[in-house]
C-alpha cells in the first residue's frame, strides 16, 4: 500500500506522545516515594528509555514482530532493523513507513518495563534492575507482544487487545507482584512506619503527562488518522474522566476528596480502557472507567492490608485495571465500531468474554512465573536487594551518588 | 540576655509577629520544625486508607532580648499563639552569653536593640 501522509504524521506524533509517558511515569512514581529515593525512582523509568530503546532496535522488535515461529515468538528477520525501512510493512500499519510502526512499538516496550519498577522502589540494586529488565524484555515482553500483536497464538485465538491491556498492563502488573514477593517489603513497611509521598504536585504533573500521552497510546493504536482513532480517543478520555471522578467520590465518602486518589483513579481508568479503546462505542468508556475505579480502589485497599509491599501498587492499579479492561472488552466490544474486532457479551457473543479470560490467564500466569524465574536468577548472581545501610541512606545517594534537593544558600 | 524559643502553631505566626512588632520587637528567626508532644499525631488519607503522621509541623521562633523584656514578649506570644486546644506549643527561655552584630561588631545589648531605635537612627542618617 502507498504511504498515507496523514496516517504517518499521526503515528509519529503518537510515538512521541507515548515516549513522553515514560518521563510522566517517572514523575508519577517519583513524587510518591520518600525524598531520599526520588532520583532512584525516576531513574528506573528514565534508564529504560536508554536500555529498552537500544535493545528494541537491536532485537526486541524482531522477536516481537518478525514473521512468526510456531505462534510463540517472532523470528530474526528484523534484527538490527534489517528489512525495516521507509516502505510500509505488508502486515502492520500498512499505510505508514515500517520504521514509524517500529518506533511506535518501541515506546510501548519502554513504558511497560518502566511500569513494573513501581513495585521495587526504595530497595532494588540499580544494576540488578537493569539486568532483570533486559532479561524481562527478552523473555517476557517480546513473546507476549508477539502472541497478541505479532500474529501469535493469542491473536489467532481471537483475544482482543487494542492498545495493550494484556501486553502492557497485565504483563507489568503481574510481574510487579512477583518482584515484590521476591524482594520482600521495604524496611519499616511491616512496622507501618509512615512513608509519606514527598511531593504530591509532582505525582499530579506525572498523571497529567500520562493522560496526555495516553491519546497517542490508544488513539495511535488505530494506525490510521481517521474515524477509529477519533473513537478510541473519545473512549479513552471518557474512561479516564469516569474513573478519576469515581475515585474522587470514593475517597470523599471515606474521608476527603484527595488529590492523590483522583489522579490514581484517572490512571487506572486509562489503563482499563486501553485494551478496549478501539473496539467499543466511546460512551462505554463510562462503565469501563467506573468499574476500573471500583476494582482498583478495593484491590489497593486489600493490598494495603496485606504484607505484600508492591510499593506503588502496580498490580492493584495496572494489573487489576488491565484485567478488568481486557474482560470489559469481551463485554462491550462491537463490530459496528471496528470490523476488525468482535461483538462482546452485551451483543450476544459470550464466547468473546471466554477468549478474553484465556488471554488474562495465559499472560498473567506467564509473566508471574517467568518473572519469578528471571528474578531468582538475578538474585542468585548479582543479588536483587541493596544492603540495609544502603536502604537506610536512600537509593539516591547509595545507587547514584546524587541527592535530589541539595544545597543550602544560593 | 535571654533567648526566647517558642514552638507555635503555623497559623499563629502572623498574629504573634504583628503583636511583637507593635511592641517594637521586630527581629526574630523563624524555622519550620517537626515535632510531637501531647497532640501526638494525626492520620492523613493515602490513595486508599490512611497513614499516620506522628511528627507534626510547627514553627520555631527565636528571639534574643534583654532580661527585663522577657515577660512582655512571653505574654505577647502566649496571648496570640494560644487557641486553648492541645498542640499550642511551648516556650523555652535560655540564658545567652553574648550577642554580636556582624555588620558593626557591636556586642551585648547594643547588638539586640529594639527595632524602634534603629528606625530612628535610620531616619537621622
Amino acid at each position: 500500500m502507498p504511504i498515507n501522509s496523514g496516517d504517518t504524521a499521526w503515528i509519529l506524533v503518537s510515538a512521541a506522545l507515548v515516549m513522553l509517558m515514560t518521563p510522566g511515569l517517572a514523575l508519577f512514581y517519583g513524587g510518591m516515594v520518600r525524598r531520599k529515593n526520588v532520583l532512584s525512582t525516576m531513574m528506573m523509568s528514565f534508564a529504560m528509555l536508554g536500555l529498552v530503546g537500544l535493545l528494541w532496535v537491536l532485537y526486541g522488535y524482531s522477536l516481537s514482530f518478525a514473521p512468526d515461529m510456531s505462534g510463540i515468538i517472532g523470528g530474526f528477520d528484523f534484527m538490527g532493523l534489517r528489512n525495516v525501512g521507509q516502505e510500509p510493512s505488508s502486515v502492520y500499519a500498512t499505510t505508514v513507513p515500517h520504521l514509524a510502526f517500529m518506533i511506535y512499538q518501541a515506546m510501548f516496550a519502554i513504558i511497560t518495563v518502566a511500569l513494573f519498577t513501581g513495585a521495587v522502589v526504595d530497595r532494588i540494586k540499580f544494576g540488578a534492575l537493569l539486568a532483570f529488565s533486559a532479561l524481562w524484555l527478552t523473555f517476557i515482553y517480546t513473546p507476549v507482544a508477539h502472541w497478541v500483536w505479532g500474529g501469535g497464538w493469542l491473536a489467532k485465538l481471537g483475544v482482543l487487545d487494542f492498545a495493550g491491556g494484556v501486553v502492557v498492563h497485565i504483563n507489568a502488573g503481574m510481574s510487579a507482584l512477583a518482584l515484590a514477593l521476591l524482594l520482600g517489603p521495604r524496611k519499616g513497611f511491616v512496622e507501618k512506619e509512615p512513608m509519606e509521598a514527598h511531593d504530591i504536585p509532582m505525582v499530579m504533573l506525572g498523571a497529567g503527562l500520562l493522560w496526555f500521552g495516553w491519546f497517542g497510546f490508544n488513539a495511535g493504536s488505530a494506525f490510521t488518522a481517521g474515524g477509529l482513532a477519533s473513537s478510541a480517543f473519545v473512549a479513552t478520555n471518557t474512561a479516564g474522566a469516569a474513573a478519576a471522578f469515581t475515585w474522587m467520590l470514593l475517597s470523599w465518602i471515606y474521608r476527603r476528596p484527595t488529590a492523590l486518589g483522583t489522579v490514581t483513579g484517572a490512571v487506572i481508568g486509562l489503563a482499563a480502557v486501553t485494551p478496549a479503546a478501539g473496539f467499543i462505542s466511546p460512551i462505554m468508556g463510562i462503565p469501563i472507567g467506573i468499574g476500573a475505579a471500583l476494582v482498583g480502589y478495593y484491590a489497593m485497599l486489600f493490598r494495603s492490608k496485606s504484607r505484600v509491599d508492591d510499593s506503588l501498587d502496580v498490580m492493584a492499579a495496572h494489573g487489576m485495571g488491565g484485567i478488568w479492561g481486557v474482560l470489559a472488552t469481551g463485554i462491550f466490544a462491537s463490530v459496528a465500531v471496528n470490523a476488525a474486532g468482535a461483538d462482546g457479551l452485551i451483543f450476544g457473543n459470550g464466547a468473546q468474554l471466554l477468549k478474553q479470560m484465556a488471554g488474562v490467564v495465559a499472560v498473567g500466569g506467564f509473566s508471574f512465573i517467568g518473572t519469578l524465574i528471571l528474578g531468582k536468577l538475578v538474585d542468585a548472581t548479582i543479588g536483587l536487594r541493596v544492603t540495609r545501610t544502603e536502604e537506610n541512606l536512600g537509593l539516591d545517594i547509595s545507587q547514584h551518588g546524587e541527592r535530589a534537593y541539595g544545597g543550602l544558600g544560593r | 540576655m535571654k533567648k526566647i524559643e517558642a514552638i507555635i502553631r503555623e497559623e499563629r505566626l502572623e498574629p504573634v509577629k504583628q503583636a511583637l512588632e507593635a511592641g517594637g520587637y521586630f527581629a526574630m528567626t523563624v524555622t519550620e520544625v517537626s515535632g510531637r508532644g501531647e497532640q501526638r499525631g494525626l492520620t492523613l488519607p493515602w490513595r486508599v486508607g490512611e497513614y499516620r503522621v506522628d511528627l507534626l509541623p510547627k514553627l520555631k521562633l527565636e528571639i534574643v532580648v534583654q532580661d527585663k523584656e522577657v515577660d512582655t514578649i512571653v505574654k505577647a506570644i502566649i496571648d496570640n499563639a494560644r487557641t486553648g486546644e492541645i498542640g499550642d506549643g511551648k516556650i523555652f527561655i535560655i540564658p545567652v552569653e553574648n550577642a554580636i552584630r556582624v555588620r558593626t561588631n557591636e556586642d551585648g545589648d547594643k547588638a539586640i536593640n529594639k527595632v524602634t531605635n534603629n528606625k530612628e537612627e535610620a531616619k537621622t542618617k
